[in-house]
Parts: C-alpha cells; sequence; structure tokens
C-alpha cells in the first residue's frame, strides 16, 4: 500500500485554546479511515484542516506528492459530504450532481451520463429533475455523495454524514458507503462520534480525544487492545475494576486472586479493565481457574439478549455488567437475586 | 529578552489566497471605504466641529459649555426629554393592547386592522402633524374640543404629543406584534392544567414573553420622538425642541459649532439606546425552541368584543388622522368652501414646482432601493460568506450596526460639515442628488443589513465549502444558489429603502439644494409658505406613492415566489 495523505506536526490554537496538538498521521491509498471521538476532541477540525477550510497553526500535509498545507480549497483534490447535507435546495438533483461538473466545461451530453451514472451508483436512478426537499434525508445524503464523487476526486471527505438520519436509515446508509467506496478505491476519511459507525465500516480508526490522536489502529484493534484508558471506555463498554498485580502473573481483586498474563515485577495497584463479553457464564467447568460467584442485581431487557448487572462480594463491592443471552437466562432460571458463576478470561484483561 | 525559545514559531500559517477570494477581499475593501467615508467621516467631523471656534482653532469644550449656559437651549433639552417620554408612555401601552388583540383574541378583520395601524408607515412623519392643524388648528374643524379640555390651543406641546403618538404608534406596534406571537402554546397548556388564572398567565406567561419586545419598542419610540424634525416643526410652533434647534442654528445662523454640539446631545439618547438595546438582545435567549407549538387564541366573546372595540377606536383615530389630510387637500378653500377640487395638486403643486420634487423623491427612491440593495447584500453575504481579511469582519460589523445608533438629522450634520468642507475632494459631491441617495442608504443602512444577514444565515454554512471544493468560484454559487434563494428577501430591503425614502426628512432636510429638492421637504416648505392645502396635498402624494409602490412590491413579491421559489412548494414530507 502507498501513501496517499500525510499530516506531519498539525497544530490548531484558537486563541489561547488548542484544539490540535501535533498530529501525525498517514493515511493509504484506497483507505477508509474514521476519525472517533466526543465531541470536541478536534475530530472536524482536522477535517476541515484537510480540506483547507482551516488552516493549521502549524504543521504540514501532503496529497500523493504535492504539499498541499497552505493550498486554498479550490486548489486541493477532495470531495466533501456534511452532515446538513448542503444541497443547494432551489436546483434540482440533476443540477447537484452536475454542479461541479459544469465548470469544467464539458460537453453537456458528457455531463448527462456522468449524472445518470452517479444517481445509478448511489441507487436514485431517474430521481434527477425532483428537488432536495422532495427527498428524504437518507436520499438526499445520497445526492450528496453523488455530487462530492462527480468529479471523481482522489480523496472522499465525510463529516458526520450519518448524524442527521433515523437508527435503520444510518445502518443501511454506512453499509452502501463501504460498499461505493471498496468499489471506487478512493481514499476516505469519516469523522464521527458513533463508535459502533467507526467499527463497521472502518479499514482503520483514529481515536482522538481533547486534541490528540489516543490510537490508531484497526476496529479489532482498537476493541480489542486499546492503548489508553480513554480508548477503553470510549469506545465499547467496559467494566473498570481496582485491582493489584503481584509477581508471578498473580492479580487481586477483592478478596479473590485470578491469574493474568502480565507478569508484574513488583506489585503495584492497577486498574483492571474487563469487557462485558469476557465475563463468562459458560462454559464453566468444575475446578476452572478465575471463577467468582455473583448475585444479580438488575436485569435490563434488550431482545435476544440481557445487559446483566451483577454484584460479588468476592471481588469488592462494584456492580459489573455482563452480556448473557435471554435462552441462557430462561435455561438457568436466573432472575434478579440468583446467584451465578462468572468465570474471566485472563487474555483478555487490560491493565492501565 | 529570555534564552529559551518558543516551541511553536509564533507566525500562525497562513493559507494562499485563490485568485476568487482576492475578489471578495476587494468587495469588502470596498464596503468598508464607502462606509467609512460616508458614515464614520461625517460622523467624526461632527465630534471635530464641537471642539473648534468658528474659524477652526481647538477650543477644548468651550462651545459645551458656551451651550449650557444658554437658557433657551436648555430649555429645548427639557422639552426634547419630556416629550419624547410622555409620548413613549402614552404609545406603549396603546401599541400593547393592539398588539395584544392582534395576536391574542379572535376578533375579526385583523388582517384589515392590522393594514390601517401600519398606514401611517407609508406617509411622511408630519403628516399626523398636518391632520392636527386641520381638525384642532385655529380654523380646524373641531377647535372647539380642545378648548374644552383646557388647552388654548393644538400648537405647541399637546400637538406635538398628539401627533407623534400617531407617528411612533406603527413602529411600536410592529415590535410588539413579533414579540408576541413568538407564544409557546405548550406555556399556556401548562398554566391550564396547574389551574392557573388568568390574569396570572397574562403577569407571569405573557408579559415576561415580550418583555424584550417592550424595552425595544419603548427604546424605538423615545429615540424616534427625541430626533423627530418634521413634526416640531409644523406644530411645534415656539415650543422648541433639539431637532428643530439644530434646523435653527445650523441652517438659520450658520453656527456650526453649537450646532454640532446639540448634534451629539442628539446622538447620545440614540446610541443609548442602541447600547441597552444590544444588551438586552444579548440575554434574550431564543423564547422558541423548534419543539413550540405555536399558540392559537381561543374564543372568548365577552374578550374579543371588548378587543375589537378597542381596536376599532384606534383604527378610526388613525383613519381620521389620515383622512383628513386627504380631505384638506381636495378642500376648495379651507374652511370656508369644502367643495371638492384638485386646485391644490395643480396649482400647488405642478405649478409651484413641487410636482418636480416628487419627481426627485421618485428617482431619490429609487436610487435609494436600488443601489443600497445591492450594497446590503454585497456587504453582508461577503461578511457572512467569505473567507479571510479577519482583522476587517468586526469593523464591517460595527460599521453596518453604527446607523441604527445615528439620527437622520445627525447623519445630515455631518454630511454639511464633511462633504461642505472646501478641501474636501468629494466635495462636488455636496448637495447632489447621488450623495442624498447614499446619505439616505448609510441611513437606513443597519435594518436592510440586519435582514440580509438573517436570511443569509439560514442558508446552510456549508455552501460555500462545497463550492470551493467542486472548484467552483464563490461568485458563481452567488449567482446560482444564494441569489435566487434570497430573491424574497432583496425585494423586502429594496420595499424598506424605497418607502423611507420616499417619507425621509430628517437627514435631506440639509443636503437638498432647489434642483434636488425633494417633495417630503416641499411639504415643509409649502407648510412655512401658508400654503397649508398644498402642503397637504403633497403628503397625500407621497403617501399614494409609496402605497402604490407597497402594492407593485408585492405583486412583484408574488411573480418571483412563482418563478424562482418552486422548490419550496415542493416538499413531500
Amino acid at each position: 500500500m502507498t501513501d496517499y495523505l500525510r499530516l506531519e506536526g498539525i497544530r490548531k490554537s484558537f486563541g489561547s485554546f488548542q484544539a490540535l496538538t501535533d498530529i501525525d498521521l498517514t493515511i493509504a491509498k484506497g483507505e477508509f479511515v474514521c476519525f472517533l471521538g466526543p465531541s470536541g476532541c478536534g475530530k472536524t477540525t482536522l477535517l476541515r484542516i484537510i480540506a483547507g477550510l482551516e488552516t493549521q497553526t502549524s504543521g504540514s500535509i501532503f496529497q500523493g506528492e504535492r504539499d498541499i498545507s497552505v493550498l486554498p480549497p479550490a486548489q486541493r483534490d477532495y470531495g466533501i459530504v456534511f452532515q446538513s447535507y448542503a444541497l443547494f435546495p432551489n436546483l434540482t438533483v440533476t443540477d447537484n450532481v452536475a454542479y461541479g461538473l459544469v465548470n469544467r466545461r464539458q460537453p453537456r451530453a458528457q455531463i448527462a451520463q456522468r449524472v445518470d451514472e452517479l444517481l445509478k451508483l448511489v441507487g436514485l436512478p431517474g430521481s434527477g429533475p425532483k428537488f432536495p426537499a422532495q427527498l428524504s434525508g437518507g436520499q438526499q445524503q445520497r445526492i450528496a455523495l453523488a455530487r462530492a464523487l462527480a468529479t471523481k476526486p482522489g480523496l472522499l471527505l465525510l463529516d458526520e454524514p450519518l448524524s442527521a438520519l433515523d437508527a435503520l436509515e444510518r445502518v443501511r446508509l454506512r453499509q452502501e458507503i463501504r460498499a461505493l467506496q471498496a468499489q471506487l478505491g478512493v481514499t476516505t476519511i469519516m469523522v464521527t462520534h458513533d463508535q459502533e459507525e467507526a467499527l463497521s465500516v472502518a479499514d482503520r480508526i483514529v481515536v482522538m480525544n481533547q486534541g490528540v490522536i489516543e490510537q490508531v489502529g484497526t476496529p479489532m484493534q482498537v476493541y480489542r487492545d486499546p492503548a489508553t484508558p480513554f480508548v477503553a471506555d470510549f469506545v465499547g463498554k467496559i467494566n473498570v475494576l481496582p485491582g493489584r498485580l503481584r509477581p508471578g502473573r498473580a492479580l487481586q481483586i477483592g478478596a479473590s486472586r485470578f491469574e493474568c498474563e502480565l507478569d508484574a515485577d513488583a506489585e503495584r495497584d492497577v486498574k483492571v479493565y474487563l469487557r462485558p463479553e469476557d465475563l463468562l457464564a459458560r462454559p464453566i467447568a468444575a475446578g476452572d481457574a478465575n471463577v467468582f460467584e455473583a448475585a444479580i442485581e438488575k436485569i435490563e431487557f434488550l431482545g435476544s439478549y440481557c445487559h446483566v448487572s451483577v454484584r460479588s462480594a468476592a471481588i469488592g463491592s462494584q456492580t459489573l455488567t455482563v452480556y448473557l443471552s435471554l435462552n441462557y437466562l430462561a435455561e438457568q432460571g436466573l432472575e434478579v437475586g440468583s446467584r451465578l458463576p462468572l468465570r474471566v478470561m485472563p487474555d483478555r484483561m487490560r491493565f492501565f | 529578552m529570555s534564552a529559551v525559545l518558543p516551541l511553536t514559531s509564533p507566525v500562525a500559517l497562513r493559507q494562499r489566497a485563490h485568485w476568487t477570494d482576492r475578489i471578495a477581499h476587494a468587495a469588502m475593501g470596498a464596503i468598508v471605504l464607502a462606509l467609512v467615508v460616508f458614515l464614520a467621516l461625517p460622523l467624526a467631523s461632527i465630534l471635530v466641529k464641537s471642539l473648534q471656534s468658528a474659524d477652526g482653532a481647538f477650543v477644548g469644550f468651550a462651545n459645551f459649555a458656551s451651550y449650557l449656559t444658554t437658557p433657551s437651549l436648555l430649555s429645548s433639552l427639557w422639552h426634547s426629554v419630556w416629550v419624547s417620554g410622555l409620548v413613549t408612555l402614552i404609545t406603549l401601552p396603546l401599541a400593547f393592547g393592539f398588539a395584544y388583540a392582534l395576536s391574542r383574541s379572535c376578533m375579526p378583520f385583523k388582517g384589515l386592522f392590522r393594514t390601517i395601524a401600519l398606514v401611517p408607515l407609508l406617509a411622511p412623519s408630519l403628516l399626523s402633524a398636518l391632520s392636527l392643524i386641520y381638525w384642532f388648528g385655529n380654523q380646524g374643524l373641531a377647535r372647539g374640543f380642545i378648548h374644552a379640555l383646557g388647552f388654548a390651543e393644538i400648537y405647541g406641546a399637546p400637538g406635538v404629543v398628539v401627533a407623534e403618538c400617531f407617528a411612533v404608534f406603527p413602529h411600536a406596534l410592529m415590535i410588539l406584534i413579533t414579540a408576541l406571537s413568538l407564544a409557546d402554546a405548550r406555556l399556556y397548556e401548562a398554566a391550564d392544567a396547574l389551574g392557573t388564572s388568568t390574569r396570572r398567565k397574562f403577569f407571569t406567561i405573557t408579559l415576561p414573553g415580550a418583555k424584550y419586545g417592550l424595552i425595544s419598542a419603548a427604546l424605538v419610540a423615545f429615540t424616534l420622538v427625541m430626533t423627530d424634525f418634521g413634526i416640531p416643526k409644523v406644530i411645534g410652533g415656539n415650543f422648541n425642541m433639539l431637532a428643530t434647534d439644530v434646523f435653527k442654528l445650523v441652517i438659520g445662523q450658520q453656527d456650526f459649532q453649537r450646532g454640532a454640539v446639540v448634534g451629539l446631545l442628539l446622538l447620545t439618547p440614540a446610541l443609548l439606546t442602541f447600547a441597552i438595546d444590544w444588551l438586552v438582545q444579548r440575554k434574550q435567549t431564543a423564547m422558541l425552541s423548534a419543539r413550540a407549538v405555536p399558540y392559537r387564541a381561543k374564543r372568548a366573546p365577552g374578550f374579543d368584543a371588548a378587543m375589537t372595540a378597542f381596536v376599532s377606536l384606534i383604527s378610526a383615530l388613525m383613519l381620521a388622522m389620515l383622512g383628513m389630510a386627504v380631505f384638506a387637500s381636495f378642500a376648495s378653500f379651507w374652511p370656508y368652501n369644502l367643495t371638492p377640487t384638485l386646485r391644490h395638486y395643480t396649482m400647488g403643486l405642478v405649478d409651484a414646482e413641487v410636482f418636480d420634487a416628487f419627481v426627485n423623491s421618485l428617482k431619490l427612491a429609487a436610487g435609494t432601493a436600488f443601489f443600497g440593495t445591492i450594497l446590503v447584500f454585497v456587504g453582508a453575504y461577503v461578511l457572512e460568506k467569505t473567507r479571510g481579511m479577519d482583522a476587517l469582519r468586526p469593523v464591517v460589523r460595527l460599521l453596518a450596526m453604527l446607523p441604527m445608533a445615528v439620527p437622520g438629522l445627525v447623519l445630515g450634520l455631518g454630511y454639511i460639515f464633511f462633504f461642505n468642507a472646501a478641501d474636501n475632494p468629494l466635495h462636488g459631491l455636496y448637495q447632489t442628488l447621488p450623495l442624498l441617495v447614499l446619505c439616505t442608504i448609510v441611513h437606513f443602512y443597519t435594518t436592510g443589513h440586519l435582514t440580509a444577514v438573517t436570511a443569509l444565515k439560514a442558508l446552510d454554512a456549508e455552501f460555500e465549502s462545497v463550492s470551493a471544493s467542486l472548484k467552483v468560484p464563490f461568485f458563481k454559487t452567488f449567482w446560482r444558489v444564494t441569489l435566487p434563494i434570497c430573491t424574497p428577501t432583496l425585494l423586502d430591503i429594496a420595499r424598506y429603502f424605497f418607502i423611507n425614502a420616499m417619507t425621509t426628512i430628517s437627514a435631506v432636510v440639509f443636503l437638498y439644494s432647489p434642483g434636488t429638492k425633494v417633495a417630503s421637504i416641499a411639504i415643509l416648505n409649502l407648510d412655512e409658505a401658508g400654503e397649508a392645502g398644498a402642503a397637504a396635498a403633497c403628503a397625500v402624494l407621497i403617501t399614494a406613492g409609496s402605497t402604490v409602490v407597497t402594492l407593485l412590491f408585492i405583486a412583484l413579491g408574488w411573480w418571483v415566489d412563482r418563478r424562482t421559489q418552486a422548490w419550496r412548494n415542493t416538499a413531500t414530507r
């Protein structure tokens, strides 16, 4: 894979506020990258800097071999889609999609052909004569996508493109965007605050917080192997327990001892991060290590499975969340107040 | 000096400007230049004049001291203040009642009543003064009435107060209608569910909701009266006020220095108003969230009847005022022969060359509407929608808001001082129609500017970003998208400029020459010459002209909606 976009030491300050600090990032050609983080983390600012809509206080940007650090937007090569769609309401769908093409002095027939092609690509053939207001939100965003892709840009920037849509449409469109991106092979950056969205579509996720990059990795890396407590907390649900590491791959939580994979040199206090799915209710064989008994405090019914809050005197007073299937709860006759054994997987523990 | 170098370079990166950006920068530069030359510098020259002696030497505050020791001038100050206060106190409750009836009752003919109450906006403000003279003057139809009230004559303070009430009423009404129509029905439903009395609902929901509107209306009313020139000139008699003093000092006695002092005094309440309004507006959070349910009045026979009666009474007074001017303008020889005739229109207007003044008025209004709309819209566009020149933007914002705080009379005064100066290279503009147009544009700039900014802010902020990413220059998007969407707003701005240019007196009274005299000034001259009938005819002509143009704008707006706004009515969801 060849590098396509390179950010070096990007900083952005607004007055005394440091919006972005020392951002270094390389994106390969054809890659789908998500900037993920809570609101105000700087992800949108970074995207706008790449687009030239804001100017970084310092740092360089290279697209291909070209230094685009201080080029105005019109001299860069990208298409962009915003959360608000930003379709021109007084122009028809055809005119919207052709907006960037008309300026390139192409023959009319060629433009018409390209517009048809794009409308087919986004699954809305025949909608050309309509005005944007006649389309649903999801349809409008597809048109915005077609408009951004019309000039065959080398880079596609998506600024929270799905946030204004309802839940079902969001899932459908994100799959379409991913499929389209794979088909066209266009390098794509999508900004989102929705971790599920990022996990489901991205080749790589850039997790950001307070103007710095916390971690860059594949969805699996970010989820399974979070680099910082922030990433662990922000991506997915996680239980945090106070513990004490001992030499000899031992971990003390409350009154219980567990096996773990980390061999500490000396005793030290740690925070143990455990995903709900890494606390197993089965299979548990007699004599298995890392098993403790807990009591059910609350069952939150979510359909085929439930979020179950449990508490165990064996590991302190803290409640833990585990995922249990509805079938399992029914099989075992579990309800609030029931007790059940839980096993902790040593290879899934993260310590910070 | 510290030996440690800062980690970041102190100079932030700057984006290279695209050639299209430079066009936007040039446009912004031109707007700033125009506002500086035609607003800031004239105002500055008032300040300079007030600190100079007649021969141009710096004398500090000597002019102010001399002003404060002239009892006649001080009494004018006091007159202006108490008259403005009294008019505000009278007008505000009446306008609030009227607005309340329009927005919160189920009375019939709301549209008609609203139109009647707003018609005075189409007339020069001094029309009410002319009518009052016909009603209650020495030869008035109902002069006995004011004697019965214990006043010797209508001229002087009583006339000014009553005439100003009529002139200011529609301005206050417009603000209060807006304030009262922004009501969230859910608040009233919640109050009803809690069994709240009507009275308590009024004092805990309605009044607090309209608080900012009331403050704003009071400030506008006070400032309008304080700085109005036409009414005290026509009906004030020997009752001197600040506005008439300025005119006498500057035009009559050529005492520019003390004229400048009075000008600054007139500027003070307006600036205070402006500052208070600004502070109040900042505190005002959005009253109406997107989830608000619009308030709908419920039928209440007793209340509706009372409101109808009140509104009818006010409307009748409005019509009496307007009707009298029309009636008198057709009367053969007031008050002895009231048979209708066109004598005042033919003789008074055409023969006395007032018709030329009317044509001048139309030229002024058309020029103001055309160039003013372009200037305002381009100014608002480069301010809101283009990039770069960030240091200049607050300056443009301030200059665009400033005219709101500058009474027309003060602006006109500044224009004399600035453009009449022999060493000013723009001296050639003095007393020409282009300068009158520019002065009128600047005078009414703020309202147009705010209207344009509101319309532009309603457009998606990313249109320009999308265009840039598609490599379409901003002016193409301006032409293909922004302008077509904003056409109705442009028409509103143009109409506002046109009507105000037709009826304005205060700024242009200092700037006309015999060749560029406008109709609103001609009224004053005719009135002064004792040609009351012709003065009334002229005022009626202006009102008729404004009305026709308003109707034309409405028709044009309808046509434009059909032609360019089709996309608005196509929503299926």
